[in-house]
């Protein structure tokens, strides 16, 4: 019923449309006016318009910026994401002056501009120097932006292995995450895909001898201001690990295995107290991987040594796990 | 074809080798793959405003397609992304867009009769129909059409235990871009050999109008990056269908490993992204082509910096080959050539700059009228500002690591690459509709249209970039599993709201094209006062363009308003006066 409804209301409204576009083109013909030529009235209107809307659009671009600011992502908990926010700050800073200078020139040109019948437009055709201005201008300040830019990527990008440097496998699958953390050796025993079986559903080999003390979790805990790198793999599809309170990324590939390093700095508890109760930091994926894409989550918790050392004791390694609870 | 001879209705509505009528057969299937890809974009704004809840749009939809509680589900919801993304894309602003206008305006504008091969050039439109139908034939198949996302990523892509839409619904995907890249490349060769050899006497390279240039640059573009997609494709029905692993290694999938070894996803990546990026210039060029015309005829002003603005197109065309690294910051690649790309990739910025400020500096003391054409293409030069402005934080690889495939890159590239581009579409409809069908679309209903729609899509596509500052993913069929992102249902809302009126404003449109075709107030023959020479050919369209002998060009086609003239716009066919310096 309510579809017949839409199509009867639909025609109605084209009838309407029609029968308006009629009325204003035989009142043109009436008056032997064109319809359709552009009077100096319209461009009047339309001048004024540009201003009004385009004015407008920039006050609703400063109202999102004032409302919504409390949803954006908390300041970066890693040292590098610091360095990455920095960054951001000074670019996005840039192109808000761009935007807010460049718009209203455009929307005063036109309403400034706008034409009469009687006025004739300046005979303009080039002028070399304000293209060189305008050409060499936006060259240094993107010279500089990509100095610095590359300047944090490498920081971000370059892992320098330290002793106390906890080397972490995230595995990804449709639909979630595991961890295997490398025990005492912090060296992770090899795996292939080929010895997925059971229990073993990372598909470590279990004649590796770095094997035996590595350990698998459902969530992955990390020690305030100790260096972690972390190793993804995946079983499936491409998926990507994104930690954005870290501002970490990496894509999970089968048949390769990628990494990326970093070092959290503030604790889950303290986070909790700066952002409210409810706050964890949380592992997504970011890549099309399929129905569950949406809800493929594994929870990270940075806390101090103590409390991390508690934990991993009470995880059983992988030896125990797989070999002997046969 | 240097005479009018005769047709019927099949040589002339279908099977035609007239670059006008094919220009149209082109606009229109673009209008009807745009309404398709705009009402799933509809659908799924709704599901994202009311996740799981049941919907009246959703009776649109062929097929099993609805969870148990009448809402979309989640592998539905992927396929109208994927679709939506895939058609927009490809068939509204690429074959769309360069179809109809390369078509069109290349012949008229060079001073043509007709194409290099009208032959070919039905061919590439017929091409280009068929992969119409197989791709919408892939909506009806049982599991689905791709799923996968318009980048197809594999293994994604190649398995259907990994989403069902990589099915049946994968295979015809891959044989509609197929037939799609053999149109593209037929149209895109005869684009390029027509203005090359075919400009009339006096037609130099220096005097064309800048949609000609841009028309030639997009398709070299095409001519060299769509056989790798072609090939990046072939090589997935490879590993689809004969059991080979170029894109497959080390996979479980519904419990049973895969035999393949030694394929990389990655190398499927560098192959797409390699057609992807001057993708994305195929799409943006011809729009600033058109713009560049539009904005000097109705600012009634030469554009400014003529020789530049070439320049800057051939700046970015080149550019656009050696950035598509920066699709993959997050690939696990060496970060050395993550740093060459973002290096690359910034520099499009001056070009870009260049290209803006010109047209601010063609506005000033202008005389503007403000036509819809004109108003569209200002809309064009907006959105490439807005978000022209984005892509230098998402070129830079250490701000790109936590935006990299959230909202914002989908605001960015909404609001630089898609509203820039079918702002441009619709300036060229505007402007081109008396010479396309000799009557005038109405005035009134394209300044409803513009406004509606310039409000609206910036309504839709701005607080997006809010969404990936908060950390939110592309593609989530919904974002109530994670606690993080509760507080952003309201922009969803907002965003949806603002989709759905955008939509209802395009009617506007649609209707007062299929009207004016038939009962449009008839146009003259030259309703803008432009130099150009399409406005020299007669109102009624003719197959051969000039009834007599071909117009001969003595000047550029930017002489608005120049002093000394009698007139504010000098025909490009009208000799210098004695002493007059072109220029």
């Amino acid at each position: 019923m309510t579809n017949i409804l839409i199509v009867v209301v639909v025609i109605l409204l084209v009838a309407t449309l029609v029968q308006i576009l009629r009325v204003s083109e035989l009142l043109s013909e009436i008056k032997n006016k064109d319809v359709n030529e552009v009077t100096d009235k319209d461009n009047n209107t339309q001048g004024i318009l540009f201003l009004i809307v385009g004015f407008g659009f920039l006050i609703f671009v400063v109202w999102q910026m004032v409302t919504w600011n409390h949803l954006l992502l908390p300041p970066a908990s890693s040292v590098h994401g610091t360095q990455i926010d920095f960054l951001m700050k000074i670019s996005m800073g840039l192109i808000l002056v761009v935007f807010f200078v460049l718009s209203p020139i455009l929307f005063y040109f036109l309403y400034k501009y706008r034409g009469k019948k009687s006025n004739k437009a300046y005979f303009f055709s080039h002028n070399n120097k304000l293209e060189v201005l305008w050409t060499v201008i936006p060259t240094i300040i993107l010279t500089a932006l990509i100095i610095f830019g590359l300047k944090t990527w490498d920081k971000a990008m370059n892992v320098e292995l330290t002793e106390s440097t906890t080397i972490i496998e995230v595995y990804g699958q449709q639909f979630n995450w595991t961890a295997r953390y490398s025990g005492l050796d912090n060296n992770l025993g090899k795996a292939n895909f080929k010895l997925v079986k059971g229990r073993n559903t990372l598909g470590v080999d279990m004649l590796d001898a770095n094997a035996a003390d590595d350990k698998m979790a459902r969530e992955v805990h990390l020690v305030i201001d100790q260096p972690v790198l972390l190793k993804f793999r995946s079983q499936d599809v491409i998926h990507s690990a994104f930690l954005p309170h870290f501002r970490v990324q990496m894509n999970c590939v089968p048949g390769m295995t990628t990494q990326f390093g970093f070092t959290p700095t503030k604790t889950t508890a303290q986070m909790k107290e700066s952002e409210g109760e409810d706050f964890e930091y949380i592992l997504l994926c970011n890549k099309i991987c399929g129905a569950s894409h949406y809800n493929m989550q594994m929870k990270f918790i940075v806390e101090t040594q103590e409390e991390y050392d508690i934990w991993l004791a009470s995880q059983e390694n992988l030896e125990t796990k797989l070999l002997t609870q046969k | 074809m240097s005479e009018h001879h005769k047709e019927n209705f099949i040589t002339k509505y279908v099977f035609t080798q007239d670059h006008k009528m094919i220009a149209k057969q082109f606009l229109i299937t673009g209008m009807f793959m745009a309404v398709v890809g705009m009402l799933m974009s509809a659908i799924f704004r709704v599901q994202l405003a009311n996740p799981g809840e049941s919907s009246i749009l959703y009776n649109l939809l062929p097929g099993a397609w609805l969870n148990d509680s009448g809402g979309l589900n989640p592998d539905k919801y992927l396929a109208l992304v994927t679709m939506h993304g895939t058609i927009l894309v490809f068939w509204v602003l690429t074959a769309g867009l360069s179809g109809t206008f390369a078509n069109f305006l290349i012949p008229l504008q060079i001073g043509a009769r007709d194409m290099a091969s009208g032959f070919l050039n039905m061919l590439s439109y017929w091409f280009f129909f068929i992969a119409t139908v197989v791709l919408l034939s892939s909506l009806f198949v049982e599991t689905g059409p791709a799923s996968g996302g318009w980048t197809i990523y594999p293994p994604l892509s190649a398995l259907p235990q990994a989403i069902p839409g990589s099915g049946t619904g994968m295979t015809l995907w891959l044989i509609s871009i197929t037939l799609f890249v053999v149109g593209s490349l037929l149209g895109g060769l005869n684009y390029i050999v027509t203005i090359l050899n075919l400009r009339t006497i006096g037609m130099t390279m220096q005097r064309l109008p800048l949609t000609v240039w841009a028309l030639l640059i997009t398709a070299i573009l095409g001519v060299l990056s769509f056989p790798v997609l072609l090939s990046c494709g072939l090589l997935l029905i490879f590993d689809r269908s004969f059991g080979t692993s170029f894109y497959l290694s080390d996979i479980i999938i519904g419990g049973e490993a895969l035999h393949n070894e030694g394929g990389s996803p990655i190398l499927f990546e560098h192959l797409f992204w390699f057609l992807g990026h001057p993708e994305v210039y195929i799409i943006l060029l011809p729009a600033l082509g058109i713009v560049s015309e539009v904005i000097a005829v109705n600012s009634r002003k030469p554009i400014f910096g003529y020789k530049a603005m070439v320049g800057a197109l051939l700046l970015i065309a080149f550019l656009s080959f050696i950035v598509w690294g920066h699709h993959m910051f997050m690939t696990g690649m060496n970060p050395f050539l993550g740093s060459v790309f973002t290096f690359t990739t910034l520099l499009i910025a001056i070009p870009s700059a260049v290209k803006v400020f010109n047209y601010l500096a063609t506005l000033w003391r202008g005389n503007i009228r403000f036509t819809p054409a004109m108003l569209f293409a200002i809309g064009t030069v907006s959105a490439f500002i807005t978000g022209g402005l984005t892509g230098i934080i998402l070129g830079d690889s250490a701000l790109d690591i936590n935006v990299h495939d959230t909202y914002f890159v989908v605001g960015h590239f909404h609001i630089v690459m898609g509203l820039s581009a079918i702002y441009g579409m619709f300036a060229g409809v505007y402007h081109w509709f008396p010479k396309m069908y000799g009557r005038m679309m109405n005035k009134n209903l394209g300044y409803l249209h513009f406004w509606g729609t310039f409000i609206c899509a910036y309504g839709v596509f701005f607080p997006m970039h809010f969404l990936g500052l908060a950390g939110l993913p592309r593609r989530y069929y919904s974002n109530s599993a994670f606690p993080m992102f509760d507080g952003l249902s309201d922009v969803n809302e907002l965003i949806t709201f603002f989709a759905l009126a955008g939509a209802i404003f395009q009617v506007f449109f649609l209707f007062n094209f299929f009207y004016s075709i038939f009962k449009g107030t008839k146009a003259t023959q030259n309703p803008w006062k432009s130099n150009t020479l399409e406005w020299t050919t007669p109102v009624e369209r003719i197959h051969g363009n000039w009834p007599g002998e071909l117009p001969v060009v003595t000047r550029w086609a930017y002489d608005y308003s120049k002093p000394g003239a009698d007139e504010d716009f000098i025909l490009q066919t009208e000799p210098l006066k004695e002493g007059e310096i072109e220029h």
